[in-house]
């Protein structure tokens, strides 16, 4: 394929970007933006980057878990000029617990997201409905998505992004699980307080109408890649409030009607 | 302070501009040294004209509760005004453009008092227990000056920018649910526009209803059985034009619907 078009990137290039995004993530070095040096990438080769990186983690042993939405409210998809929303993985390795203190020396400008994760209790693959996505749902529960550009100055673009992982960070689920059928998500009432003060409000529905919406949507992104969505996947669906920024000695404590609250200290 | 004729005058051009549909230069402008005080003055004799016309207090409503408004303006309380009968609409009505000036639309919580609340001294506890129902609620702000770059003294003599309302016909207890954590979520002709939750009313409409009674308290005024209280905007401001259709639904509510027609005064 790289011989008929000299534009697309080739194996190697792909695993050297992987291999450029990983470092910036194990070691919390920012990078500029992967367009600088290949400003014709497209979006699936940004997924191949992606994959790449996902194939080196869990060669090293991490276990991929589960995955994350992003991009999922209206206006973010029309400033990025999408109409889908963004995926990355989540492995084991970035699961923190809640109402603990996470270290935050080891990101780079780390920002904090309220969200509501999905646990899958049957496959879900090819184009599926919300309706689908509810059906093979165990349950439902807070979580709070760590957030991290490895981009300096978290200036990216959409292909950036993606081989970033969707910024994919860390993770803490937390709060009440509740089956998905109990409680109406769209009205899900979220309060993000930032050291105490309320600095983020919004419901449910900020997530394309749905939450359940934004999981179909990932996994017509996954079927794309040539994934499914095994039972057990632990699966956030996308941010209900704007993100904010923390540093060390910040707690965040995100509210949610009726499936409680998780809170979490910043450390060195 | 303004004098008793001043603000007299300056409440009869407010009101006469509501009748004609033609802004009133702002009260900002006019009397750059005028305060809260006055505004509220100002505020009493535009209604005291409608009351004279034949209209009745209902209500009231509490306005500038969000940190956003807040910071906009400049003033770290929120303000309130006078809900009168011909400003209520029924859930689903439609409402006629024509005969507001520049309307805003928010979704808010109403409640229904059924027993008298008289400050000082009104406790989040007292709210619950005098209240009869909570319902969603539609505000359509309104101004009677030239456009929406007003100041404090403007918005709280234009009777805190209220225009007409739309009450839910869906009831809840309020013991029944949080109303902090209680989900809105605003559709516009079948897309999500807007979300919010209780919480941006003061950290709880209940906070700010409590607040009401104790600011009219210190006025020697009274919330009476059987009004209702429109306790503030949990989600950010909208547009509305001709043929608009929106939905506001809360959490453990449900929702209310309206729709607009025609085109606004200015």
């Amino acid at each position: 394929m790289s011989l008929d078009n000299p534009k697309t990137l080739n194996d190697e290039a792909i695993i050297r970007l992987a291999e450029r995004v990983e470092t910036a993530q194990r070691y919390a070095t920012p990078i500029h933006k992967l367009t600088q040096d290949y400003p014709d990438m497209t979006l699936s080769e940004a997924y191949r980057v992606q994959t790449a990186l996902r194939r080196s983690y869990e060669a090293r042993g991490q276990r991929v878990i589960g995955w994350k939405a992003g991009l999922t409210s209206k206006p973010k998809m029309a400033q990025m000029g999408v109409s889908t929303p963004g995926v990355g993985f989540l492995t084991d390795a970035m699961e923190r617990p809640a109402n603990r203190k996470i270290t935050v020396s080891d990101l780079i400008h780390p920002r904090v997201e309220a969200e509501i994760a999905f646990v899958t209790k049957s496959e879900l693959s090819g184009k599926v409905t919300a309706e689908q996505v509810m059906a093979a749902t165990d349950y439902v529960q807070p979580a709070l998505e760590v957030i991290d550009s490895r981009f300096s100055g978290f200036k990216f673009d959409l292909e950036s992004v993606i081989a970033d992982n969707s910024s994919s960070a860390r993770y803490v689920p937390g709060g009440r699980m509740i089956r998905p059928d109990a409680l109406d998500l769209r009205t899900v009432g979220v309060v993000l307080e930032h050291n105490g003060e309320i600095a983020q409000i919004g419901a449910g529905a900020e997530v394309l109408g749905h939450p359940a919406e934004a999981i179909a949507m990932l996994v017509g992104v996954l079927d794309d890649m040539g994934e499914v969505l095994p039972a057990g996947s632990f699966v956030m669906a996308g941010a209900i409030t704007a993100a904010v920024a923390v540093k060390p000695g910040d707690t965040i404590t995100a509210r949610f009607y009726e499936m409680g609250s998780i809170t979490v200290t910043f450390t060195e | 302070m303004l004098d008793q004729s001043r603000t007299d005058a300056l409440g009869d051009a407010l009101y006469n501009a509501l009748k004609s549909g033609k802004p009133t230069p702002k009260i900002s402008v006019l009397e750059p040294e005028s305060d809260i005080e006055d505004a509220y003055r100002i505020q009493l004799r535009m209604l005291q004209r409608r009351l004279d016309a034949g209209d009745s207090v209902i209500g009231k409503k509490i306005g500038l509760t969000s940190r956003a408004i807040q910071d906009a303006l400049g003033v770290y309380q929120p303000d309130f005004g006078q809900v009168t009968k011909t400003m209520l609409f029924e859930d689903g009505a439609i409402i006629d453009l024509s005969k507001l000036m520049q309307p805003r639309l928010e979704g808010e919580l109403a409640f229904r008092l059924k027993e008298d609340l008289m400050g000082p001294g009104v406790t989040t506890t007292d709210v619950i227990r005098a209240t009869e129902y909570v319902t969603p609620c539609f505000e359509i702000v309104d101004t009677r000056f030239e456009d929406w770059q007003i100041r404090i003294q403007d918005t709280v003599a234009d009777n805190a920018s209220c225009g007409v309302f739309v009450l839910g016909a869906a009831k809840a207890d309020p013991r029944d649910l949080d109303l902090s954590l209680a989900g809105m979520v605003i559709e516009k002709n079948g897309e999500v526009v807007a979300t919010g939750a209780g919480a941006a009313v003061q950290g709880s409409p209940v906070m700010a209803v409590a607040w009401l009674a104790n600011t009219l308290g210190e006025l020697g005024i009274g919330l009476k059985a059987g009004e209702i209280i429109l306790s503030g905007a949990q989600a950010p401001l909208l547009a509305v034009t001709d043929g608009d259709h929106f939905t506001c639904e809360i959490a453990g509510i449900g929702k209310c619907e309206m729709r607009f027609a025609g085109r606004a005064m200015v």
